[in-house]
């Protein structure tokens, strides 16, 4: 049981916290006492004393995981599942981060980060780590909501209550990438006082509102260390320039619109300041974008490692002559207009590419409006030895290609592709793409993310299951005939932590012949499949240590017999029994919660 | 979304038995005893098909965009956030109500015309509903009983019946909408009594404009 022990702990260790691994925390970890040592994916997960990761916060009650680390000072919390991202949870699905900031406000005195992800963040919650923590450096909200500018306006003048208490202020990042701020207005950013200067890293570019410009520059002229400063959309291109000037040290830039009318001094103040940026290695931002200022980034273009141009409307032209002045370029962002022209130039030019993303411009429209097929992602896969990651928006891909691009890159850990309509075939033969991507989980034997797309058989489940030995995480849509895909994939792929599949013909079967697969990794979710009522509690008896969750937005569990399916499954392992703040329309399919929950938290209250 | 699913047509006057339409405040579906599915406002575009009819007789949002075929929520999997940052244009207004003391943001971009606009207010403001008095559609508050009137400030910085002007005309030179109660805008700052006569039969000329 030890060494089963220690081998989990090494793995999962060395997987999700990385360097902080010490030999002498491991002993303490193994210290533990037996029966603890059952549970050893849960010791795992936080049993380091300083940083605290949990990647799916309702594994560990908050009682259970605050007591026990004091001297804690980074916390990095994920919450909701992947498919948030994608409407698929309901508003009220919980991810609440009040009562965890309540605790931490009163037993960790000391903490210095605190980094969220898909959470509700209330204001309340903001004004409560503004007040609490005195050495407060590092604040990342990412993908959450539930807040408001004013929030943010108690964060930035945290920095008055504490330089009245103490010598200095010390917030270092405030970063809300991709959250959904309700935004009242810009006048946040003049609550940081004059006494800030530590700032290094401020990423707005969520935010609609406008911010008071002399209120921003002055921030930015007194903070020395910024070296990432993403800005929003409201600050005009014309003012850009003036705010380079005062960071010429900026490692990480997000622009603000990026268009204005054309204006010779306009123009040549922002290539002149760009061309002052010596240390500038990233950009993004470019919303509106006006072709004609962008020349003014290509004195900065040979040294750049990350581009993000995936809301930049530009067409291809632009977007080519760009990234071919790129000859650094690790990782790139950008919409369909790419085309494939772009990309075919893109694998010629940036021999040095790690990460590709292409997004589409047009979702919804079912004609293609660019020339982007799967021949560009086959040319990037010829051309850049080092692709290693890649997120493809398509309407089209073969089998073909896909072989191509598999034997091509056998390097790739990280592949995800949409095709635009679901259950489309491959255009060339009208055959499903179960070979392809077969193809790609053979030949890509490190591959720790997939996510598939087009007509697909059980048959590329077996694929997967019999290749794919490192995949971490799957994500499955419109796909499958019969149990037997679900089956093969709980069956045979041994690093699965993470599965996400929607509309697909999987049920009952596949799911109680794999009950202990479920509680080895992290979480399942299932939603308009065919499992029924009746299954989930059965999953929910045999397998105690998990909470199976339904939601059913109809409202009426308790009427429904057990055949009927259920519209979404959230299935994840947790010590801490059912969560105490579902909504009603959630249910817990555990019989007898109270009992187990009281008599795991015995087991860890020592 | 297809413009097929809106309930609110000029056309079609609705019957007495729906006139009242009482809609809860973003926020409220776990606390209400109606059976949600609510939606983020700015989720309000990706409104599930085929699912359960409540939209039928509610005031639904109707987007502008018309695509080809019909969505399927989620799909393709593109984060609100992309969504949202791409749309070409976005345009934010505050919404202040008298005697309510926070404002609500709302986006003209996403109503086709005045009558999706006061259903919006719906949304926004549970208080409200929409009544219909001698055939024209009025924003009401049914506890005081009192009449919101809705008005606006434009680019020159007047402040303006809503209604009177062409849809996209009022979309570009708004700045900043206030619901006014009913008395107010009667004695008030905005209107003369002959205005307001004027005004009321605007009001129920809303229809034609949409």
């Amino acid at each position: 049981m030890l060494q089963v022990f220690e081998a989990r702990l090494f793995e999962l260790v060395t997987g999700e916290i990385g360097s902080e691994l010490v030999a002498g925390r491991i002993v303490m970890a193994i210290s533990f006492r037996e029966e603890v040592l059952e549970h050893s994916w849960y010791a795992i997960e936080w049993w380091c004393q300083r940083r605290i990761f949990i990647g799916n916060c309702y594994v560990v009650s908050l009682a259970m995981k605050i007591r026990r680390f004091p001297e804690v000072r980074s916390v990095e919390l994920k919450w909701k599942p992947h498919f948030a991202d994608f409407n698929l949870v309901p508003d009220g699905w919980g991810g609440y981060f009040y009562p965890w900031i309540c605790e931490m406000a009163r037993v960790y005195p000391l903490l210095e980060e605190i980094k969220l992800k898909r959470m509700v963040v209330t204001d309340e919650c903001l004004e409560l780590i503004s007040k609490s923590f005195k050495n407060f450096k590092v604040l990342v909200l990412s993908s959450c909501e539930g807040f408001s500018t004013d929030g943010l306006a108690a964060i930035a003048a945290n920095c008055r209550h504490c330089c009245m208490l103490f010598a200095s202020w010390n917030l270092r990042e405030l970063d809300l990438r991709e959250s959904e701020v309700e935004d009242l207005s810009g006048h946040w950013l003049s609550h940081f006082p004059d006494s800030c200067t530590s700032l290094q890293s401020l990423n707005m570019s969520c935010l609609a509102s406008e911010v008071n410009f002399s209120a921003l520059q002055r921030l930015i002229a007194r903070s020395p260390n910024l070296k990432t400063l993403r800005l929003n959309r409201a600050v005009p291109l014309e003012k850009l320039s003036t705010l380079l000037h005062r960071a010429p040290q900026l490692v990480e830039l997000g622009t603000g619109a990026y268009s204005a009318e054309i204006r010779p001094n306009v123009y040549s103040n922002l290539a002149e300041a760009f061309s002052r940026c010596k240390e500038l290695m990233g950009l993004s931002g470019f919303w509106d974008v006006v072709p004609s200022y962008l020349p003014a980034i290509y004195s900065v273009c040979s040294r750049l490692t990350s581009l993000n141009l995936s809301y930049a409307t530009i067409q291809s032209p632009d977007v080519t002559k760009i990234v071919t002045q790129c000859p650094n370029l690790q990782s790139l962002s950008v919409l369909d207009y790419i085309e494939d022209a772009g990309l075919h130039a893109l694998s010629l030019s940036c021999k040095d590419l790690r990460e590709l993303r292409v997004f589409p411009s047009d979702p919804f429209v079912a004609d293609a409006n660019v020339s982007l097929t799967e021949q560009g992602l086959v040319a990037v896969s010829e051309g850049c030895l080092k692709l290693q990651s890649v997120l493809y928006f398509c309407r089209q891909m073969s089998n073909a290609a896909l072989t191509t691009i598999a034997k091509n890159r056998p390097n790739l850990n990280c592949f995800r592709l949409c095709i635009l309509e679901p259950r489309a075939p491959d255009y060339l033969t009208l055959e499903p793409l179960d070979n392809g991507f077969g193809a790609i989980v053979d030949h890509c034997k490190q591959l720790q993310r997939l996510s598939l797309s087009g007509l697909l058989t059980d048959l590329v489940f077996e694929y997967i299951g019999n290749r794919a030995k490192k995949l971490e995480m799957l994500s499955i849509a419109f796909a499958g005939d019969s149990d037997m895909g679900l089956h093969h994939v709980l069956s045979g792929c041994d690093s699965l932590r993470k599965l996400e599949i929607r509309d697909c013909p999987f049920g009952d079967k596949a799911l109680l012949d794999n009950v202990s697969k479920l509680e080895t990794m992290r979480s399942l979710w299932m939603s308009s499949c065919s499992v029924s009522l009746g299954a989930c509690k059965r999953l929910s008896q045999k397998m105690p240590r998990l909470n199976v969750e339904v939601i059913d937005e109809q409202g009426d569990l308790d009427s429904r017999s057990d055949n009927s399916p259920v519209e979404k499954l959230y299935v994840y392992r947790t010590v801490a029994g059912p969560r105490l703040d579902m909504p009603s329309f959630i249910r817990n399919m555990d019989q007898n919660p109270t009992c187990r929950r009281y008599s795991l938290e015995k087991l860890f209250s020592e | 979304m297809s413009s097929e699913t809106s309930t609110v047509t000029s056309e079609q006057p609705p019957s007495t038995a729906d006139t009242e339409l009482t809609l809860r405040l973003p926020g409220e579906s776990q606390k209400s005893e109606t059976k949600p599915t609510k939606r983020r406002f700015s989720d309000l575009t990706d409104l599930k098909l085929g699912g359960n009819n409540e939209s039928d007789t509610e005031c639904s949002v109707v987007t502008r965009s018309t695509p080809a075929k019909e969505r399927v929520v989620g799909w393709p999997p593109v984060r609100s956030h992309r969504k949202n940052m791409m749309k070409k244009d976005c345009k934010y207004v505050k919404v202040a109500v008298d005697g309510a003391p926070y404002l609500r943001k709302v986006d003209l971009e996403l109503y086709s015309g005045y009558q999706q606009l006061l259903c919006g207010f719906e949304h926004l403001f549970s208080c409200f509903t929409i009544r219909n008095v001698l055939n024209e559609r009025k924003l009401m508050d049914p506890v005081n009983g009192m009449e919101y009137v809705p008005t606006y400030e434009d680019k020159e910085g007047d402040w303006m019946l809503v209604g009177d002007v062409p849809w996209m005309m009022f979309v570009e030179s708004c700045k900043r909408i206030r619901l006014m109660k009913n008395s107010e805008a009667v004695n008030g700052s905005v209107l003369t009594r002959r205005d307001f006569g004027r005004w009321a039969s605007k009001i129920g000329s809303w229809k034609l404009l949409v």
